[in-house]
């Protein structure tokens, strides 16, 4: 493949860097090229975060440009919209957690807090795909990054990409009961 | 899982996707480092997170994190003239305050060989500038390497040693934030013996390495010898590439915006011929002449600083080539990093019919920026909570950096003043002079206090100033990453001695000193206004561990975390705990009330205390 990019956003301490390492990995068991980077900075939690991952011989930066890339991956509902607006190109592909960690103009209550019904609003004008990924009954909010990423296999919505990537990835990034637990969660929804 | 220790010390070498910072580290075992040593800051604490991958006992390397940029140069420079190459490595701002030392290292002969590694920061990711180290090359006569990937930081960074051990001088291999944090798939090669003596090597016929005097002159006079002859020597090695799409115009450049460039190209049918330098000081004169004669207008495409372009110019104008060199074009091309938006939007300005502008698509929906804050449970937001109510509308507050410097922010607004590492007691000082009226408090952090924070103590206590000093002492230098500091009793290899902060002060000569922990609001807002009252140097320690390490300790060990917090039925929308105390786990429902998120709140109850309404509760 030429090129498939791939924005990756979500809130400090979410556990972003563990998916892109994860997609990173999953695509180069897939026998493709990939390159990325992640935006962070400082350890504090709370800012957002974003991760860049590009896919096939024809990307050179590591990052993406703007309203170009291919599949936008979102951890959280404010960051899946920014992610969208300044990231998704027209006709792609929204994939997001519908966690809420509300941003501080939201919590000082001078906004009002993103609702799914404007990430679709937005998602119509750019006539982009949307999946929103929620899981009821998930006992520990860390694993939602695995969560999404057993949505990304299920949906195939890494050309190229298959479920066999995915895991040899995660084996190679946890080891032990870590592991254990998120290929359970993993295989669960990857079915 | 895999191991990222093995991985780096591999005999057969193999390969393996990585970060640069990551990659530097297998080429410098390959290189042969024997010490390295650095102070932690973005973007480059990674490398010493690769360097804590490798089992202690299989490392033949020495690595420590020094107490700042300055002092760990200075180890790195010893150990290079006793003959073992050395490496030190520090962010952007860092070499500021390593100038000192960092400018006679040209001078001398480092005969073990020596390479600083630089983590620029263009666009100031993490920074508080975004400025162009090239210059520094410029000042002291050291060649720079620069990485665009990190296959060309692994690779170059063992061609600058070679280098540097050939002609016994120091090289630098400048990376910036997305070439330390580019990953990649990067081939490593086998892993040379290397048989390292423990003889000392330092011997004062490879001098002389006292410039003073006529020898100041005599060890200059060498240096641009050495620096003569590299430039000769650099033309032959293999680190430009030339990509010729058979074009008029031509672009120069080097780097991750060489990277960018690439991209852009994709897209446009008329292809300029690129030149992308490997080393970009000094540079290779007659392959940079040959490559303008050949083409009737050349584009110097280089991040920051017009660096290349006025050394070109010159070359051009020395040779009389009537090539047209089109350089910086206004000011925002001297702005923020060259990504591949960046880098349409330089060019669609001086090539218009080939590039165009990124156009943004108008969209209904704004969005603000959310900037990073303190974690939930951090002892700077009860320290700042409490302070902000001992403090005037016009008292003027300093800031210093660490995640302290985050006050700043709405809603705290403490914090009104930053220059660098270290400033705030120096800075407070000069605010205090001819100043009845305005009391002024400046902040420090724990680590800074060791780093750059103890000249303005000892000059306060010396001179007499009239100020209260905050110490925000959380246990660790938290923002880089937690590294320890020296009054933590533990180094990056070992225990060691603790040395207090408080032992610190009062051996300076602070007589006036107050120590508390910053989840005491009441008992802190008590002190800062004593102190306030009182004439002369004051300081406060305002203690509590970093509760992000903390929680991270907790889960490591297998310990539950205390139960988060809820808003009970007291509650009558005061908003102080989400408005004012801010502790991002307080969320506002539809409706206005005001509920805990439960994956945020680390249970620590700071937030108790600041409700006027008694509502906040532990869930049972
Ligand atoms: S990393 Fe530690 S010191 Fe920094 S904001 Fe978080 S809790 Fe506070
Ligand atoms: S107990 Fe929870 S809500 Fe209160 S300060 Fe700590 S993290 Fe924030």
């Amino acid at each position: 493949m030429k090129k498939y990019d791939i924005f990756l956003a979500g809130v400090g301490g979410q556990g972003i860097g563990l998916l892109s390492e994860t997609l990173a990995r999953a695509v180069d068991y897939s026998g493709q090229r990939v390159i990325g980077a992640d935006t962070h900075g400082l350890a504090q939690r709370g800012g957002m975060v974003s991760s860049h991952l590009r896919v096939g011989t024809g990307a050179h930066s590591v990052l993406i440009t703007r309203h170009s890339a291919d599949l936008v991956v979102a951890l959280e509902r404010h960051e899946a919209l920014r992610g969208m607006l300044d990231y998704l190109k027209d006709g792609g592909t929204l994939v997001y957690y519908d966690a809420v960690w509300q941003p501080l103009d939201v919590r000082l209550r001078r906004t009002a807090q993103v609702r799914n019904e404007d990430i679709e609003a937005e998602a119509a004008r750019k006539k982009a795909k949307v999946l929103r990924v929620f899981k009821e009954d998930l006992a520990d909010s860390r694993m939602q990054n695995v969560i999404i990423m057993a949505e990304l296999s299920k949906a195939k919505l890494i050309p190229g990409v298959e479920k066999e990537h995915y895991t040899a990835a995660l084996s190679d990034l946890l080891s032990g009961r870590v592991l254990e637990v998120n290929l359970k969660a993993f295989e669960e929804v990857a079915g | 899982m895999k191991s990222m220790g093995e991985m780096l010390l591999s005999t057969g070498g193999g390969s393996e996707i990585v970060i640069g910072n990551t990659a530097i580290v297998r080429a410098m075992l390959e290189a042969g480092v024997r010490v390295a040593t650095s102070y932690p800051g973005s973007p480059t604490p990674e490398i010493a997170s690769a360097i804590a991958s490798i089992p202690r006992e299989r490392n033949p390397m020495y690595f420590e994190f020094s107490v700042n940029e300055k002092v760990a140069t200075e180890v790195a420079f010893g150990a290079s003239i006793n003959g073992h190459l050395s490496c030190v490595f520090f962010k952007s701002v860092g070499l500021n305050v390593a100038a000192d030392t960092f400018v006679q290292l040209s001078m001398m002969e480092l005969i073990g060989g020596m390479v600083i590694v630089l983590g620029d920061d263009p666009g100031a990711n993490s920074s508080q500038n975004e400025q162009d180290n090239r210059h520094y090359a410029h000042l002291s006569y050291t060649p720079v390497f620069e990485p665009a990937t990190p296959s060309e930081v692994y690779v170059m960074f063992k061609q600058a040693a070679d280098l540097s051990r050939k002609l016994r001088m120091p090289v630098i291999v400048r990376l910036s934030t997305h070439v330390c944090h580019a990953k990649e798939k990067v081939y490593f090669g086998p892993m040379p013996v290397h048989e390292h003596g423990n003889k000392p090597l330092f011997c004062m016929e490879n001098g002389p390495y006292i410039p003073i005097a006529a020898d100041a002159l005599k060890m200059k006079r060498r240096t641009l010898h050495k620096f003569w002859e590299l430039k000769d020597l650099l033309e032959e090695l293999p680190v430009n590439i030339v990509e010729d799409n058979s074009s008029e115009r031509g672009v120069i450049t080097a780097g991750a915006p060489y990277l960018s460039l690439m991209d852009v190209l994709e897209e446009v049918e008329d292809k300029p011929d690129v030149m992308k330098l490997g080393i970009v000081h000094p540079l290779p004169k007659n392959r940079i002449l040959q490559f303008l004669k050949a083409h009737k207008e050349v584009k110097i495409l280089e991040e920051l600083d017009d660096v290349l372009e006025r050394e070109i110019k010159a070359f051009a104008y020395d040779n009389g080539l009537t090539t047209r060199i089109l350089g910086k074009g206004d000011l925002e091309d001297w702005i923020g990093e060259y990504t591949p938006d960046k880098v349409r939007e330089v060019l669609s300005k001086c090539w218009p019919d080939t590039f165009k502008p990124v156009k943004e698509p108008d969209s209904p929906v704004k969005l603000n920026a959310r900037p990073a804050q303190m974690c939930p449970g951090c002892g700077h937001r009860s320290a700042f909570h409490a302070i902000k109510l001992a403090l005037k509308d016009t008292d003027i507050t300093v800031a210093d950096i660490g995640c302290h410097t985050l006050g700043y922010l709405e809603p705290y607004r403490v914090g009104q003043v930053l220059l660098c590492m270290g400033h705030s007691t120096g800075t407070a000082a000069g605010l205090s002079m001819f100043n009845d009226s305005r009391r002024v408090v400046a902040f420090l952090g724990d680590s800074t206090f060791f780093h750059a924070g103890l000249p303005g103590i000892v000059n306060a206590v010396f001179n007499k100033h009239n100020l209260t000093l905050i110490i925000m002492e959380n246990g660790t230098t938290a923002m880089t990453g937690h590294q320890d500091h020296p009054a933590v009793g533990r180094n990056f290899n070992d225990v060691s001695q603790k040395i207090p902060v408080r032992q610190v002060l009062e051996g300076l000569g602070v007589s006036n000193i107050r120590e508390i922990d910053t989840y005491n609001q009441a008992g802190l807002k008590e002190y800062v206004e004593a102190a306030l009252e009182e004439e002369g140097f004051k300081v406060i320690i305002a203690r509590h561990p970093c509760m992000l390490k903390f929680t991270r300790e907790m889960r490591k060990k297998g310990k539950k975390l205390p139960r988060p917090v809820r808003v009970g039925e007291k509650c009558n929308l005061k908003y102080v705990c989400v408005g004012q105390f801010a502790c991002p786990s307080y969320q506002i429902a539809d409706g206005g009330r005001v509920w805990v998120q439960e994956d945020l709140c680390i249970g620590d109850r700071s937030c108790v205390q600041t409700c006027p309404s008694q509502a906040i509760e532990p869930v049972e």
